[in-house]
């Protein structure tokens, strides 16, 4: 089995879904005969020719608008924003266009879109190339919302999305592009190559969205992360010894509810995190869903560590990530060692 | 330091357009009348450059005592405009009835098209049944020429049971795959790019269907617009660029659109995309100008922008009242006149049709409206009750239910 980097998993996923069904059709700013800013599309266009992957203007709005009119027509359209910063120009395409279609038309029209975006922080992006708007998905009825964490689950959830007959926002955090980057950015970064997570399957295979993924088996208490954070995550525990249940979501809308409780009653214990600010974040639904369904065997209160509610800074950007020490405070904290509060909210 | 004050530059100013005509003033004569036949017909394949300047003439082709003159006439047949005229006055017809049972109470909202028939209805006719129409809610002249049945569009405007959109969409956001009519967001401008991607998919699929985008000046100024138009330019797309423009969005005159511009067509040419500026209310100029832009679409020379001048004659819409914005006689006095009569004046001129036959075909057309109402009313009406179970509101989110639809599907009963 093949180790690949998440862009060659991406590029690859995009080649087996071109290839078994002419109806994928790649666009959007630089994806054509560059292949993308992070290489995602590379050698698409030459394999598969300029009507199957093409160049766009900048134009978000115009790119989504126009994904919009060939999923009604019939196409299956895959579309890259460059970085997710730059898709609220498409925002009103997406909300009220791509996610309402099926019903306002009550099935008439529908909108099979992928729109994949880099997403997240810890690339020095500054404001704009490292936020982390999935609650501004997660929040809006019609739309599928994956955020990826490593090759194998890129590839097989990129073709199920690809394949999905609804519209599904695609994160990849950039950071975990190249490695499964542990939060500490002043180390060098472990390549996918030395990975498990980095062996991905050549040809056809997908990951059914709504399904999450033990990540890494604990005790004592459940981690609920997405994203580069997963990773974040099994670095804090290791380095403050907390044996953590730790659940990749892979998919927020469709949850897998089952995957979740399932942890927490057995651990009694939920620690949430992500990138994105705190304040009506996607933790705060998923703090909502574990106390409606699992408070009686909850032993600590539910903790969130997420990014501050500030814009992402570019000098302080690691004050502001939520790294290891941040979150193994928490880990220690929730399993009543003494710790200093560290969560989003001072106590 | 002090300034002598005659020595200081004036401040700055913005400028704040006025409209021609405000509540106690009139619509100038003269406003847009130029001779009918006297814009030429280009070829399809003209050079855009070449015909540059047809975004700031009018192309007519009936005169002012109805004959049909000049390049552009002849698109269509006699019997072809005896249909337009049937299909203009149904709308009109339509659209009477339904404010009427809006007064009545039966529906919630309305938007009528009065003095826009021709538009919608002349370009449908000058397409293909496979080419599809992204509409804002003002051309329901579209579903009326193509053969909607009108008793599916009173269903839906009644959101009774029998609405093919199962009560999700104000009335008049109808939606028709099948006669080629896009779903209506109600969002201005959104449709007009996705028509654009439609016809790009066409291209990329090796088929023929073109797509025909329409949008109101006013949602002209809408950034999707602008979107559609770098696209359509860029990857030549086969689509048909409308501008209705019909002077007003709600209260606000077409000059906060259009800004410096002298017509809306010039943002064509800013695209390089040929733009002609066209009588609206000229049943045979919108079928004349609208085949030329589709011949033109489908033999792969890409986009047409047409900027039509019209005049949005009643109310924005049944919420709206616009006495307290412009003139009460504005319809009366705009200079291109009722495009139904124009129809029924050339048709009468040139001997092919009478008073008497007019007369028997409204009443004939009052009678179908009526029937097609009356059976609309008896399968109820959503202000009165008679709504989809409640359960239905959680099909159609996604094509498979997810289980949180599912759970609150089940809150709400079953």
């Amino acid at each position: 089995m093949p180790a690949m980097t998440m862009i060659e998993a991406i590029r690859d996923a995009h080649a087996v879904a071109m290839e078994r069904d002419e109806r994928v059709v790649v666009f959007g700013q630089d994806v054509g005969y560059f292949g993308g800013v992070f290489r995602c599309t590379q050698g698409l266009q030459q394999r598969f020719g300029s009507h199957r992957c093409f160049d766009t203007p900048i134009s978000e709005a115009g790119i989504v608008g126009v994904a919009v009119g060939m999923a009604a027509y019939g196409m299956r359209p895959c579309v890259e924003i460059q970085f997710a910063d730059y898709m609220y120009p498409a925002y009103d395409q997406i909300v009220s266009e791509a996610a309402r279609l099926r019903h306002r038309s009550a099935g008439d029209f529908t909108a099979p879109l992928t729109i994949r975006m880099p997403t997240g922080g810890g690339i020095w992006g500054g404001q704009t190339h490292s936020q982390s708007p999935e609650a501004l998905f997660t929040h809006v009825a019609g739309l599928k919302t994956v955020v990826v964490s490593n090759p194998y689950d890129a590839k097989g959830l990129l073709l199920a999305a690809i394949e999905d007959p609804d519209p599904v926002i695609f994160l990849e955090p950039k950071r975990v592009y190249n490695g499964p980057f542990d939060g500490h950015h002043d180390r060098p970064l472990v390549p996918w190559s030395t990975h498990p997570l980095g062996e991905v399957p050549d040809g056809y295979y997908s990951i059914e969205l709504g399904t999450a993924r033990v990540h890494r088996p604990g005790s004592d208490l459940t981690v609920l992360a997405y994203g580069t954070l997963v990773h974040v995550a099994q670095t804090a525990a290791d380095e403050v010894g907390v044996d953590a249940d730790i659940i990749d979501l892979r998919t927020l809308v469709p949850l897998d509810v089952d995957t979740i409780v399932e942890s927490v009653v057995k651990t009694g214990r939920c620690l949430i995190v992500h990138e994105a600010t705190l304040t009506s974040g996607f933790g705060a639904e998923l703090s909502a869903t574990v106390q409606e369904r699992a408070f009686h065997h909850l032993e600590a209160p539910i903790t969130r560590v997420c990014g501050w509610d500030t814009p992402y800074p570019h000098a302080l950007e690691w004050s502001y990530f939520p790294g290891p020490e941040r979150v193994g405070a928490a880990m220690l904290q929730m399993m009543g060692a003494d710790a200093p509060s560290v969560t989003g909210r001072g106590r | 330091m002090e300034t002598d004050s005659a020595d200081a530059p004036p401040g700055l100013r913005l400028r704040i357009p006025e409209p021609i005509c405000r509540p106690g003033s009139s619509e100038p004569a003269g406003r847009y009348l130029s001779p009918a036949g006297e814009a030429r017909r280009p070829a399809l394949d003209e050079k855009v450059e070449r015909i540059a300047l047809m975004r700031k003439q009018l192309v007519r082709v009936l005169d002012d005592d109805g004959n049909a003159v000049g390049p552009w006439a002849g698109t269509a047949t006699n019997d072809q405009l005896r249909a337009g005229l049937r299909d203009m006055l149904v709308v009109r017809a339509l659209d009477a009835r339904m404010l009427r049972a809006h007064r009545q109470g039966k529906i919630s909202f309305y938007m009528q098209c009065l003095g826009e028939e021709a538009i919608a209805c002349a370009q449908q006719r000058a397409l293909r049944p496979g080419d599809m129409h992204f509409p804002t809610y003002r051309q329901q002249g579209l579903l009326v020429a193509s053969g909607y049945p009108l008793v599916t569009m009173m269903n839906q405007l009644l959101s009774n049971d029998h609405d093919p959109l199962r009560g999700r969409q104000l009335p008049v956001m109808y939606s028709s795959r099948a006669h080629r009519f896009f779903s209506i967001s109600g969002n201005l401008g959104t449709q007009y790019v996705q028509a654009v991607g439609w016809a790009m998919a066409s291209a990329l699929s090796g088929a023929t269907d073109i797509a025909s985008a329409w949008i109101g000046e006013g949602a002209s100024a809408e950034s999707d617009f602008h979107a559609a138009l770098v696209f359509a330019s860029t990857y030549q797309a086969p689509v048909i660029l409308n501008v209705v423009n019909n002077q007003w969005a709600i209260s606000t005159p077409e000059d906060f659109a259009r800004g410096a511009a002298a017509t809306f067509a010039d943002r064509g040419f800013g695209f390089g995309i040929p733009a002609l500026r066209v009588d609206g209310n000229d049943y045979l100029a919108v079928h004349a100008v609208s085949t030329w832009a589709a011949e033109r679409a489908r033999s792969n020379l890409g986009p047409t922008m047409i900027e039509w001048i019209t005049l949005r004659v009643g109310a924005h819409s049944t919420s709206d009242d616009p006495s307290g914005y412009r003139p009460d006689d504005a319809g009366a006095r705009f200079p291109l006149g009722d495009p139904i009569e124009r129809l029924r004046q050339h048709l009468v001129l040139i001997g092919e049709w009478d008073d008497d036959r007019h007369r028997v075909l409204i009443e004939q057309i009052a009678g179908e409206i009526e029937h097609a109402f009356t059976e609309a009313d008896s399968y109820g009406e959503a202000k009165a009750g008679a709504t989809s179970d409640p359960r239905t509101m959680f099909d159609d989110v996604y094509e498979m239910m997810p289980r949180h639809l599912l759970e609150q599907r089940r809150q709400v009963g079953g």
